[in-house]
């Protein structure tokens, strides 16, 4: 180990008195471990923001927080090119400490001991969990998907909130996110949005998915147009998306009950 | 202290006062008179005349025995069982011999028919009486004591664990308030390992609701509002065991903890005439509050109020867009023996 330099920790918890104890036992570690607590983080989004400006070395992450989750966090921390390694802690979560167990990821179960946290540092860094094992233990554990989606623009990681994303747009290489200002490129696929969001957009056509909410109305296409056999309307934006005739009387049903 | 052996399922003479027990003897005494309807009419076309007929009969005759056998319940209880059950066999056909008497001196009927009314009276309550023992030895003190302790709260594991840990972080810097909170704890397990058939005070209960919540404030800080609302309460009322604190353990699960702000947790208990009624209240913070783990505590309190009160307590939910809330209505009796 080049124990030289002190770890660089941020901790993410959105119990204060949580957050203490891992500074306490950290500084208690210090003779064998040196380390520096650079910031805390009440929920992962804070997290991110934090890390923007602040590298680290290591991420102590809550499971369990409002706002973003710790499996979230760690989501799109995957995304950054030089991710910071995270460890997780966790009071009660059987489904993901099981998960976690058969992944060989490690984590830490509160409360957390000096030497199982010591021990965990040493290992660092260990075998990252994929983003399948994470949206997986994400899936079961909020039942629904992502808060928000994450993808790069000039070296930084832009967060956009899914309830602001009006539809999902498939092209031959990227997948574009559309808010009411502007778009987004994702590194995503379509399909497995539409899986993870399964009860928030709708698949239009083969390349489009919109959210529910966002649908005001349909217009038969002219004629005979190959691309599409209507189109729906949206609000808060004007491009029209094209509808497939597979698609038209479901998404036709789904405006009529709203 | 009251036990659950004198609850009114539990006893195979029931509880002649209990609307639970009213109802059982009011649609079985009308589902035997349909059926003998049935068989006396030979025309499915005459069933409902012949039941109506019956009916003239049958009602007043029953409703006349409903309301002695509530008078005497007490005295009941203090025979031994097979002489209270013949008691109230007994009753049933002193009073159609009564009826049939009068009926016979107005000369309405003939001789015959009233030993045939008496002893079909008798059969009548003879069988009700079966169905109760029948009843009771399945909720008997032994299954139902079982049946309450699989479900009594379980206190969830998540608050234990993070509990725990928000304490540990107080040792060092906060020793006081750390000693505080571990007495609240080990409360709070007290009366969860409690015999769950036993009562326990409202008094009682209300502290149990508030030293939880202290420890979930402990571990929430600012984000836990709690507002109590308690005006004229019947603080001695006994009443089951850790019906509150799953609740509460519920609205902050479900209602404070997924929102970054926290919110307020509203509990609001008074006395309506002859009933308690409790309502818990949480913001919904953005979660669907049909989540599975909410649903089997309520079921679990839901069992639990049968067993304790028969039909006599409700537990309702409403889901309004920005709060949820979970009513309960106890009646307010004390038990009188």
């Amino acid at each position: 180990m080049q124990a030289q330099n002190p770890l660089n920790i941020l901790i993410v918890d959105d119990e204060p008195l949580a957050r203490d104890r891992l500074r306490t036992l950290l500084s208690d570690l210090a003779v064998q471990l040196p380390s520096v607590v650079v910031g805390e983080a009440a929920n992962g989004l804070q997290a991110l923001d934090f890390l923007r400006d602040h590298p680290v070395d290591v991420v102590l992450a809550d499971i369990r927080m409002p706002g973003m989750d710790g499996i979230e966090l760690a989501t799109h921390l995957g995304r950054l090119e030089k991710p910071p390694a995270v460890i997780f802690c966790t009071a009660y979560d059987n489904y993901a400490v099981q998960a976690f167990d058969l992944n060989a990821v490690d984590y830490l179960l509160k409360p957390v001991r000096a030497q199982r946290l010591l021990a965990a540092l040493h290992k660092l860094p260990g075998p990252r969990p994929g983003s399948e094992l994470l949206a997986g233990i994400g899936q079961e554990m909020r039942g629904g998907g992502r808060t928000h989606l994450s993808c790069h623009e000039r070296g930084r990681l832009l967060l956009v909130p899914i309830g602001e994303v009006l539809y999902f747009k498939a092209d031959l290489k990227y997948v574009t996110a559309r808010t009411a200002e502007r778009e987004y490129l994702l590194d995503e696929a379509l399909t497995h949005l539409e899986s993870e969001y399964a009860d928030r957009f709708m698949r239009l056509h083969r390349a489009v998915l919109v959210a529910k909410t966002a649908l005001a109305g349909f217009e038969k296409a002219a004629g005979d147009d190959a691309e599409a056999y209507g189109w729906a309307l949206l609000r808060g934006v004007p491009e029209k998306l094209p509808v497939s005739r597979r698609q038209w009387a479901p998404a036709k049903a789904l405006i009529k009950h709203s | 202290m009251t036990s659950i052996r004198h609850f009114p399922a539990t006893h195979p003479l029931p509880d002649w006062r209990n609307f639970g027990v009213m109802l059982r003897v009011l649609l079985g005494v009308n589902g035997l008179a349909l059926l003998a309807a049935l068989v006396q009419a030979g025309d499915i076309g005459k069933w409902l005349g012949s039941y109506l007929q019956m009916a003239a009969v049958v009602e007043p005759l029953l409703l006349v025995e409903l309301g002695l056998l509530s008078l005497a319940r007490n005295a009941l209880w203090r025979l031994p069982l097979r002489l209270g059950q013949a008691c109230v066999v007994g009753l049933a056909g002193v009073l159609a011999a009564a009826l049939f008497l009068y009926a016979r001196s107005l000369s309405l009927v003939e001789a015959g028919v009233a030993a045939r009314a008496v002893l079909l009276a008798m059969a009548t309550a003879g069988l009700l009486l079966a169905y109760f023992e029948l009843r009771s030895r399945a909720l008997s003190p032994a299954q139902a004591e079982a049946r309450l302790a699989a479900l009594n709260a379980r206190i969830r594991p998540h608050f234990l664990f993070n509990s725990l840990n928000a304490v540990l972080s107080l040792i060092r810097a906060r020793p006081q308030q750390a000693e505080a909170a571990l007495e609240s704890l080990s409360d709070l397990f007290r009366a969860a390992m409690r015999d769950p058939g036993e009562l326990v005070s409202l008094a009682d209960e209300i502290d149990l609701g508030r030293q939880y919540l202290e420890l979930e404030k402990l571990r929430l800080g600012e984000r836990l509002h709690v507002d109590w609302q308690l005006a004229g309460v019947p603080m001695d009322l006994p009443i089951p065991p850790l019906m509150l604190q799953p609740l509460l353990e519920n609205a902050v699960y479900h209602g404070i903890e997924p929102s970054p702000e926290g919110g307020a947790v509203t509990v609001a208990i008074r006395q309506v005439g002859e009933e308690l009624r409790i309502v818990i209240s949480n913001p919904t913070a953005g979660q669907l509050p049909h989540a599975a783990g909410n649903q089997m505590a309520l079921a679990n309190i839901r069992e639990r109020l049968a067993l304790y009160y028969d039909l006599e307590a409700r537990l309702e939910t409403e889901a309004g867009d920005h709060r949820y809330d979970v009513r309960i209505t106890l009646p307010c009796k004390r038990k009188t023996h």
